[in-house]
């Protein structure tokens, strides 16, 4: 089934090789920061993590809002949702990818990455992180690739693919609960410390993940003979709004326990924040920009004249991707080291090479994505004439 | 007529290739009688739970400074302002001072006691240095989040790192609530001044922090802090009730950092 | 294609995979080193393992030590044949480069021959290398 990724128009191999281009320039960049250490990075002893882990907590969700597809066509019988499983599957594999990439060159010692496996902590959450995620990529490529070759050889798919989906559904859940955990069972970190972390994940995650899905609909119609359908995205355009409901509505809780309370082990985050602590407010104007871009986004995907504006929704979805990218990206990670254990303030930017690299991970994904995208629609036009 | 032989030839490899993996493991099992054995120097200082006391009111600029020095000296701790030696270490990059390593140094009050924050604290405790490092706690985070185990529990209590497992994830320092663990961004040499080799550096890319002089214990002497302290530190068997450390935790009241949080620290302040 | 077309490319193919058996062979003369015994290895003639057992498995036999006197906190070993030594790889009289005075010509001797290079060394130091 390959072989069709190597036939495409003048665009799709321009967009290949400029994606070969980001990625080799990363490579590079990496190739510094695997000889000469994570001194390349911006990363510091108070804020010991950074981009790229803010990029792998935000991607985990993208990943788990596949399910967002799985759950209402395979355990409820929604038709609408036929054509674009398979979009949602392969949106989790590239996803995934590049979950795993991002911590890969986080580590500062990869080439003993297989210590996890070798020396299993059943105590540790990042050990569970690794099972969960292996598995939910394992468990989506033999899915996606299944169903799809039954497609095009237009059989029914084989019998075992059943259990693996609904597998695939507590899976979902789960990597997103793990990563969640990683966070919020820590006592030393007063914003992460709090139980609505993992809800509010989830949260973040379903309405990322099927907005991004929308927003590769659109670009699948416009470059692609196959159509996944307006009511497809309509009724995911209604599950991106609650989620995204559900998750400022969180952040709110989270804002009113913490400001409520008053405790200061706990609001001094927030406080830096959202208004800045003791003079350092880089990421003030981040943060509101994400609630407002979130906010709006909400209202957007609320009222139906808007929602059901083909001109609008993309373009809504990707204000909604962005804030979610936002919050969970930079919000979290900065969030939790400022201030620092000892009520030290340093603050964290990614520095040159640690974007690149950055880029080039998510152009790895993104590659991944296009040629798995490329063989779903291009099997969905065979079949569907 | 193929078939057949080749079948038959793949049947005889196979039992072939088993029986020549399963003669070094015979040759293993008849080996000598007399085992060789590792021990405990005999030396060696033991302990059920290894503590520290550190008594605020003998603690002076000077001490802390020797103490650091001490520690981070004998450890071969990098000093980033140290000035680079550019025969042996050419072209190295400059340094970011944000990505320090320290295992022992001091802070003032409210940001080694933040959870005490006191708007009438008494005045001489605003100025007195206070030393923190790791508390080798009895319910360390750090331990349960390493996925590798490469930061781990001895059984005297010490929390200890394996250099040689850390993948230099850095789950522990976003685990630790006392930011008591530094990681290694860089090679560390060219920022040694003299190289004690009595005790190994560490590589780009793994987590390091105070290890409780774990190689001095082990000869019988007393870590490096202690010794330098002029008799403001004082570590100890903090189950033996008889011990240095337990008359000294009866005599005085005592806090710990971050208590309430249940990490139980074994590293006690007398105020 | 023709059957001589294959078969001289096998050969070439064949060739060039073993080039650099062919390069070693016009460029170097020496046999594999011997690895050299100076100082107190050569006098006292106390050996944590027989040659041969030390030359198969060092690399097993420091991994373990590793473990032991990390997680373990056991720093001595006592050999089959009575001796004591200090697992360790560079400290002290009794450990590996304390006996082993000259790490040139012992461990460098074999690994760079091999073209082995144990990071051992990116940690631990060679108290005579220390200037």
């Amino acid at each position: 089934m390959l072989e069709i990724a190597i036939k495409g128009s003048k665009n799709y191999w321009l967009w290949i090789v400029f994606l070969l281009a980001v990625i080799g320039a990363g490579t590079i960049a990496y190739i510094d920061q695997f000889m000469n250490g994570l001194m390349t990075t911006g990363m510091s002893r108070d804020v010991s993590w950074g981009f790229y882990i803010a990029n792998f907590t935000f991607l985990v969700g993208v990943a788990a809002g596949g399910v967002m597809v799985v759950i209402p066509y395979y355990l409820h019988d929604y038709e609408k949702f036929h054509r674009i499983t398979i979009l949602g599957e392969f949106l989790a594999v590239g996803s995934l990818v590049m979950c795993i990439l991002f911590i890969v060159v986080d580590l500062g010692q990869p080439t003993r990455v297989l210590n996890v496996l070798l020396y299993p902590s059943p105590k540790s959450m990042l050990f569970y992180d690794m099972i969960v995620l292996q598995g939910y990529l394992i468990l989506n490529i033999v899915i996606g690739w299944k169903i799809l070759e039954a497609e095009r050889n237009q059989v029914e798919p084989p019998l075992w693919t059943k259990p693996l989906i609904y597998l695939s559904i507590p899976f979902a859940i789960g990597i997103h609960t793990v990563t969640a955990y990683l966070y919020c069972g820590l006592p030393g970190r007063g914003y992460w410390l709090t139980a609505i972390l993992a809800p509010r994940f989830l949260a973040s995650a379903f309405a990322a993940g099927p907005a991004f899905l929308i927003i590769l609909c659109y670009i699948v119609k416009k470059f692609t003979k196959f159509d996944p359908g307006w009511e497809a995205m309509q009724t995911l355009s209604k599950i991106v709004c609650y989620a995204v409901i559900a998750n400022l509505f969180f952040f709110a809780c989270e804002i009113f326990v913490v400001f409520y309370s008053g405790i200061p082990g706990h609001t001094a985050h927030l406080q830096y924040l959202l208004f800045g602590y003791h003079g350092y407010h880089a990421l003030v104007p981040w943060m509101w920009t994400a609630l407002i871009l979130m906010s709006t986004g909400a209202v957007f995907l609320i009222i139906p004249q808007l929602r059901n504006n083909k001109t609008l929704l993309p373009v809504t979805c990707a204000m909604i991707f962005f804030g979610a990218w936002i919050d969970k990206g930079l919000g979290m990670i900065s969030g939790g080291f400022v201030p620092s254990p000892l009520h030290h303030v340093t603050e964290y930017a990614p520095t040159g090479p640690e974007i690149m690299i950055t880029l080039a991970v998510y152009a790895t994904g993104f590659l991944v994505l296009t040629i798995l995208y490329k063989l779903a629609t291009q099997v969905k036009e065979e079949v569907l004439g | 007529m193929m078939k057949k032989s080749r079948r038959s030839f793949l049947k005889v490899a196979g039992i072939a290739a088993v029986g020549l993996g399963a003669s070094p493991a015979s040759n293993f099992a008849s080996s000598d009688i007399s085992l060789p054995v590792k021990s405990k120097n005999k030396k060696v200082l033991t302990a059920h739970r290894w503590g520290m006391v550190i008594d605020t009111n003998k603690i002076t600029d000077e001490v802390v400074e020797s103490i650091v020095e001490a520690c981070h000296k004998n450890h071969n701790v990098p000093d980033f302002n140290h000035e680079v030696d550019e025969e042996k270490f050419p072209k190295t990059r400059p340094v970011n001072h944000k990505q320090e390593i320290k295992w022992i140094w001091e802070e003032e009050f409210h940001n080694a006691f933040p959870d005490k924050e006191d708007e009438f604290l008494a005045e001489k405790f605003h100025d007195l240095p206070f030393l923190v490092t790791c508390n080798h706690c009895k319910n360390a985070p750090c331990i349960q989040a390493c996925p590798t185990q490469a930061t781990f529990k001895r059984e005297d209590g010490i929390v200890l790192m394996d250099f040689h497992r850390c993948i230099g994830c850095r789950f522990c320092m976003a685990a630790c609530p006392f930011g008591a663990r530094s990681f290694n961004f860089r090679d560390p040499r060219p920022f040694i001044e003299e190289t004690i080799p009595a005790f190994p550096t560490r590589s780009k890319g793994v987590v390091e922090k105070c290890n409780l002089c774990a190689e001095r214990l082990a000869k019988g002497e007393q870590p490096h802090c202690v010794e330098a302290s002029e008799g403001a530190i004082i570590v100890g068997d903090l189950e033996d009730p008889e011990s240095e450390i337990r008359v000294l935790l009866n005599e005085h009241y005592t806090i710990r950092r971050k208590q309430s949080l249940g990490t139980e620290p074994s590293v006690y302040y007398v105020m | 294609m023709n059957k001589n077309y294959i078969i001289t490319g096998l050969i070439i193919f064949a060739l060039a995979v073993l080039s650099p058996f062919w390069f070693n062979i016009v460029t170097t003369t020496q046999a594999a080193p011997e690895p050299e015994l100076v100082g107190k290895a050569k006098t006292e003639k106390k050996c944590v393992l027989d040659k041969y057992e030390m030359r198969a498995n060092h690399m097993s036999l420091l991994d373990e030590w590793r473990d032991s006197v990390v997680r373990d906190a056991d720093r001595m070993y006592t050999a089959e044949n009575g001796h004591s030594f200090n697992m360790s790889l560079s400290t002290g009289e009794n450990s590996c480069l304390g006996c082993h005075e000259d790490k040139a010509k012992f461990c460098d001797a074999c690994h760079t021959y091999a073209s082995v290079d144990p990071y051992c060394w990116e940690c631990h130091t060679n108290p005579k290398e220390i200037k």
